[in-house]
């Protein structure tokens, strides 16, 4: 998983990344889990704990919007993807450079074994910018990043043309129009009051249940579910299947922490273990409240 | 006097449309970072310059900005305040044609309690009862979660505006939620 933390002074850090008592450590680092990659990491090591599978990797740098960080990042990547070989990557809060994301397309091309690519927040954003959004293997967009993904002229989402409406019973025409204008990956998760699953352009599952409202305005709750769908492909679940189950149990998470908009993420968190076994018992998550 | 009406005559510019015309008056304002868009925006605003916040042409887009449209005819006293405001200007150029617009449509969704307000890829959700910053989520920019931190916990009254922390769209499309919870929230 490749992001960035909101510590200007935070250096470059790549290795394993664990949830304990104190928080999320990555290397000797303990980081502060509110949103962002953190609850994208966070999610991704609760989920592997569940999976049973080792903990993944993180490379992390610290960047606040200056883009410093992010390119501490990009340049660590092109030299030494070779040597980390993934067979996944999930690339998450970046700042967004074209000419530096198409150099790291390039080396990943380059590989002799193509790792499954995922991307989501600002690194989505310069993948469909780029033009190569469909060497990508999914990406997680909201209802407004969805819209983005449909306009091929805008180059992120502050410049999606008004003609393309963000709201939510709009996301099949804008799911078939971002894969016919080549701004979709080859799978997109798309979240929302109802989190739509697409391959091909094509709209193969939607998952409403449990509906948690108050999920929206917590930040990181986006984050948490492109953490679990990292956890469940590290542990080799096929790729909608991991969505699937990722989305179900995003949402049962929401509803055992019965939060307010007022909640943060931490607090969710800690009922993300609960949440994946159920559904993985296949218990819990019909019971819920329906939409 | 025919003489005289002939050239007269030839000094008047052929029929244009008004359009473009101003499309040969405008000109662009690019800076190497957002961050600096922001600040150069502020300045130019409280100088009194007509300006317009705009997507970078193709050419000029390198993932995350914006530039000022100005115009062209005020270049020397742009130039002049903003280096006096001590702002880096990578260059100007002229607009050679159709500029993406920002998004300019604002969401609010009630919550009872609290209010959410999508600007963009940006939501800010407040407490009705106290104006307390209670959540910020979307965006994918780094200074999000570092917008967010410095925001969340706090009143709108004592928070920091996103403009003056932010430095790419997604903080610029926080601020514009900012500008619009404020005037539902006042005081």
């Amino acid at each position: 998983m490749v992001g960035t933390v909101p510590d200007e002074d935070f250096p470059l850090v790549e290795g394993p990344c664990r949830m304990t008592d104190s928080g999320l450590v990555v290397s000797q680092y303990t980081l502060k889990v509110a949103r962002g990659t953190p609850a994208l990491l966070a999610a991704a090591c609760l989920t592997a704990r569940v999976m049973g599978i080792q903990n993944p990797r993180a490379l992390l740098a610290g960047d606040i919007g200056v883009g410093h960080g992010s390119s501490r990042i990009y340049e660590y990547l092109s030299r030494s993807l070779e040597a980390l070989s993934p067979r996944g990557i999930t690339f998450h809060y970046i700042q967004p450079d074209l000419d530096w994301h198409n150099r790291i397309l390039l080396k990943m091309e380059e590989l002799s074994t193509r790792p499954m690519l995922v991307a989501d927040a600002g690194y989505m954003y310069v993948a469909k910018m780029s033009g190569y959004a469909s060497s990508y293997d999914l990406f997680t967009p909201d209802v407004g990043e969805m819209a983005f993904l449909a306009d091929d002229k805008a180059p992120h989402p502050f410049y999606t043309r008004g003609f393309l409406t963000q709201e939510e019973d709009q996301i099949p025409q804008l799911i078939q129009r971002a894969h016919k204008t080549g701004g979709s990956a080859q799978h997109l998760l798309v979240k929302g009051r109802c989190d739509h699953i697409a391959a091909g352009g094509r709209i193969v599952e939607i998952i409403c249940d449990p509906c948690v409202e108050a999920m929206e305005p917590i930040g990181g709750t986006g984050d948490t579910l492109t953490g679990l769908v990292t956890g469940l492909l590290a542990a080799n679940l096929p790729l909608l299947d991991s969505c699937l189950k990722a989305a179900r149990a995003n949402r049962l998470m929401g509803a055992l922490a019965s939060p307010t908009p007022a909640s943060s993420v931490k607090e969710l968190l800690r009922f993300l273990p609960r949440a994946l076994e159920d559904l993985l018992r296949g218990e819990g998550w019909e019971a819920e409240r329906q939409c | 006097m025919t003489f005289l009406r002939k050239i007269l005559g030839r000094r008047q510019p052929p029929a244009r449309s008004k359009d473009q015309w101003g499309d040969r008056g405008r000109g662009l304002l690019v800076f190497d970072h957002t961050s600096e868009v922001i600040r150069a925006e502020s300045c130019l605003r409280k100088e009194g310059f007509q300006i317009r916040i705009k997507g970078p042409p193709p050419g000029l887009s390198t993932g995350c900005d914006m530039v000022i449209e100005f115009p062209l005819i005020q270049e020397l006293a742009v130039r002049r305040a903003l280096a006096e405001a001590k702002i880096n200007l990578k260059s100007v150029v002229a607009v050679e044609g159709p500029l993406l617009e920002p998004v300019s449509l604002i969401r609010v969704k009630d919550f009872g309690d609290y209010v959410m307000v999508r600007a963009a890829n940006m939501k800010l959700t407040v407490d009705k009862r106290d104006g307390l910053i209670v959540n910020v989520s979307g965006g994918g920019c780094p200074d999000v979660p570092y917008l967010a931190d410095a925001l969340v916990g706090k009143r709108l009254c004592e928070a920091p505006e996103p403009r003056s922390l932010g430095h790419t769209l997604c903080g610029y499309a926080l601020q514009m939620a900012f500008e619009e919870v404020t005037r539902l929230c006042p005081g």
